[in-house]
């Protein structure tokens, strides 16, 4: 299926799971992510792969857990509220070097908060959210079409580096529909599972997936053994996008369907002769910083824009490193800027060069 | 020289960290005679949950899954529904299986999930140093009920067969014991019978195994035994709850 379809954003990612190789889905009810559940459990059955309805987001983690140790390609989805519960599941999934892929269609908190989308998710997905020293690889799409790409590509990077990879939109990037073509999926790359618990058939020695070590030293380097795998993947797999940053004196950091929000209020400052630039993380870890650093080297301020009450903007200050200001607007709960009110703080800006 | 005793294969040949007179190695190897019995360590994936038996994931020649504190289950699950003709078995203590698991616990036997639980009853929390755990007895002395288990504020012991034999998804719910060569020679039976029927695909297994923890009762290992026929039988009484193999009982 090259041609275009309209779909919903969830049900996109839940189509791009299945043709990546994704045969086992576990999900639970939540608003705003609910089409993945729903579209799996229609989708799952006519591929003979599996849709299995947890008791709840804590189950849900753990069977991904158990189903990634045999070596199979395992994946769930919620919303804030559920991501929280898989907290434990993630360490521990990290910690055992599974890989899997968690879809987080962010909305508005804390608590029970609202239904509409949000970005107050930042600091949990990306600065741990469990215990421990780990990370997820967190990719943000910005474009239903980047939903099918960075799902072909978060299963890709699982495997390849043993690691979780959560793929975090808002829920409008879930709701909304836009045309999306699904790109045949390379299933001539194949990835070393040797380590699976999939039985010994008496023919091999007996593989242990665990998380467990007693003794202090066998634990740190385990952990620095795998701070070098993300050390690989920072310098491997970090990406972003940027536009009209050559020039650029202000210089917007924005990512998901807020990043097309600000791209539009960047154009309609160029248009008022502002030079405005934008900059968008497509991975949120590892964050582009280099991107950043590069055109931190010219641009005479940066503005952070997010649907939280600043989260990202800490990385954007570390990766501006003091070079010029970094300032921030955004909004929360739920509501999400229009191009003007972006505007209007890019105008103040300007007038402080 | 013929062999007349070996140690079964399915168990690993390491040495057990369990205490003097513990009886979680008993039931190891009980699972491990059964495995080879039925021929299963090369069709089978073990899942060890947290308690005294976290490390059982060194003693079982099967692969093994290390899941989080009351996971063992939904990690069963996930492993089961990616290898369906595959053998599927967690070890669990009280605390795991009943506190923290009940969820877990319960959905499993309710979806009928064809895996095998293996429950060690022993009415403490083992491994964080002798606990309350849910099926302590009324009046039991722990760590955090220095005064014995009162009802009024901690309630009343939870009994896991009753329990899941009311689900329609669970196939066998045997309590068994390991006081005695009688009672050890039931309990190979039954964990016999329950990964049995998982071949069979009859549905979810459920063995719980009253054991002693000579350490955190604070008794020799003569003396656990008898504590365990005197305080435990009473609450937990032997027997069969629910057997879908059973004539009558289908
Ligand atoms: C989330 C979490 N909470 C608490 C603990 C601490 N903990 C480890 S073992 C255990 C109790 C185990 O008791 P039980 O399941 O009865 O097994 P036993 O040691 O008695 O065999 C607890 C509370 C933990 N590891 N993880
Ligand atoms: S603490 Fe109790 S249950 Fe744990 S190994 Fe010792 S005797 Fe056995
Ligand atoms: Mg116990």
């Amino acid at each position: 299926m090259s041609e275009k379809v309209l779909m919903k954003g969830n049900e996109a990612i839940a189509e791009a799971a299945i043709r990546s190789g994704c045969k086992l889905f576990f999900g639970y009810p939540i608003t705003p992510q609910t089409e993945v559940s729903a579209y799996m459990s229609k989708r799952m059955p006519q591929v003979d792969g599996l849709y299995l309805q947890a008791e709840s987001e804590v189950a849900a983690i753990n069977m991904v857990y158990g189903a990634a140790a045999t070596g199979a390609r395992a994946m769930t989805s919620s919303s804030s509220p559920g991501i929280s519960l898989k907290q434990e599941g993630l360490s521990y999934i990290a910690g055992a070097d599974l890989p899997c892929v968690i879809i987080n269609i962010v909305r508005g908190g804390p608590g029970l908060g609202g239904i509409q989308p949000a970005q107050s998710d930042y600091f949990q997905a990306t600065k741990g959210g469990g215990h421990g020293d780990y990370n997820l690889v967190v990719l943000a799409p910005s474009t239903i079409q980047e939903c099918v790409d960075l799902t072909y590509k978060a299963f890709d990077i699982a495997d390849q580096y043993r690691v979780p990879v959560m793929i975090m939109g808002d829920g409008m990037l879930g709701q909304m529909m836009e045309p999306v073509s699904f790109p045949a999926h390379d299933d001539s790359v194949t990835f070393d599972k040797s380590w699976a618990c999939n039985t010994t058939g008496m023919k091999r020695k007996k593989n242990i997936v665990n998380s467990l070590y007693i003794n202090p030293d066998e634990l740190e380097n385990l952990v620095w053994e795998r701070q070098k795998r993300y050390d690989l993947i920072t310098e491997k797999e970090t990406r972003a996008e940027s536009f009209f940053c050559e020039d650029a004196d202000i210089v917007l950091v924005a990512y998901g369907t807020i990043a097309r929000v600000a791209m539009n209020a960047v154009k309609k400052a160029r248009a008022m002769g502002i030079k405005a630039g934008l900059i968008r993380p497509i991975t949120l870890w590892p964050f582009p910083e280099q991107e950043i650093a590069n055109v931190a080297k010219t641009a005479k301020s940066f503005l952070s824009v997010e649907m939280s009450t600043g989260q990202m903007v800490y990385d954007v200050k570390l990766a501006v490193n003091g070079k010029c200001p970094v300032e921030f607007y955004g909004r929360t709960g739920g509501v999400v800027p229009v191009p003007q009110e972006i505007l209007d703080k890019i105008v103040e800006m300007s007038k402080k060069l | 020289m013929s062999i007349v005793f070996e140690k079964p294969h399915a168990l690993s040949d390491v040495g057990f960290h369990y205490c003097p007179g513990c009886t979680h190695g008993i039931v190891h190897r009980l699972v491990a005679e059964v495995l080879d019995e039925l021929k299963l360590e090369g069709e089978a994936v073990g899942i060890a949950s947290v308690g005294c038996s976290v490390f059982s994931y060194n003693y079982f020649e099967c692969d093994m899954v290390q899941a989080a504190h009351g996971r063992a289950p939904a990690v069963a699950t996930g492993v089961k529904r990616a290898n369906p003709d595959k053998v599927v078995f967690t070890y669990q203590g009280d605390g795991d299986l009943l506190a923290i698991g009940t969820a877990e616990t319960i959905h499993a036997a309710t979806r009928g999930e064809n895996i095998t639980v293996v429950f060690i009853n022993n009415c403490i929390y083992g491994m964080t140093g002798g606990q309350m755990a849910p099926t302590s007895l009324v009046g039991q002395v722990t760590q955090t009920t220095p005064y014995g288990r009162k009802t009024e504020t901690q309630g009343w012991p939870i009994n896991g067969c009753e329990l899941v034999s009311q689900l329609e998804g669970t196939a066998l719910a045997q309590r068994v014991a390991v006081n005695n060569v009688k009672n050890i020679r039931e309990a190979k039976a039954a964990i016999k019978k329950a990964f049995t029927y998982q071949t069979e695909k009859k549905g979810f297994t459920f063995v719980e195994v009253l054991s002693t923890c000579p350490t955190n009762w604070g008794l020799s290992p003569q003396e656990s035994l008898k504590w365990m026929e005197e305080n435990m039988m009473p609450q937990y009484p032997l027997g069969v709850y629910k057997d879908k193999g059973a004539k009558g009982d289908e």
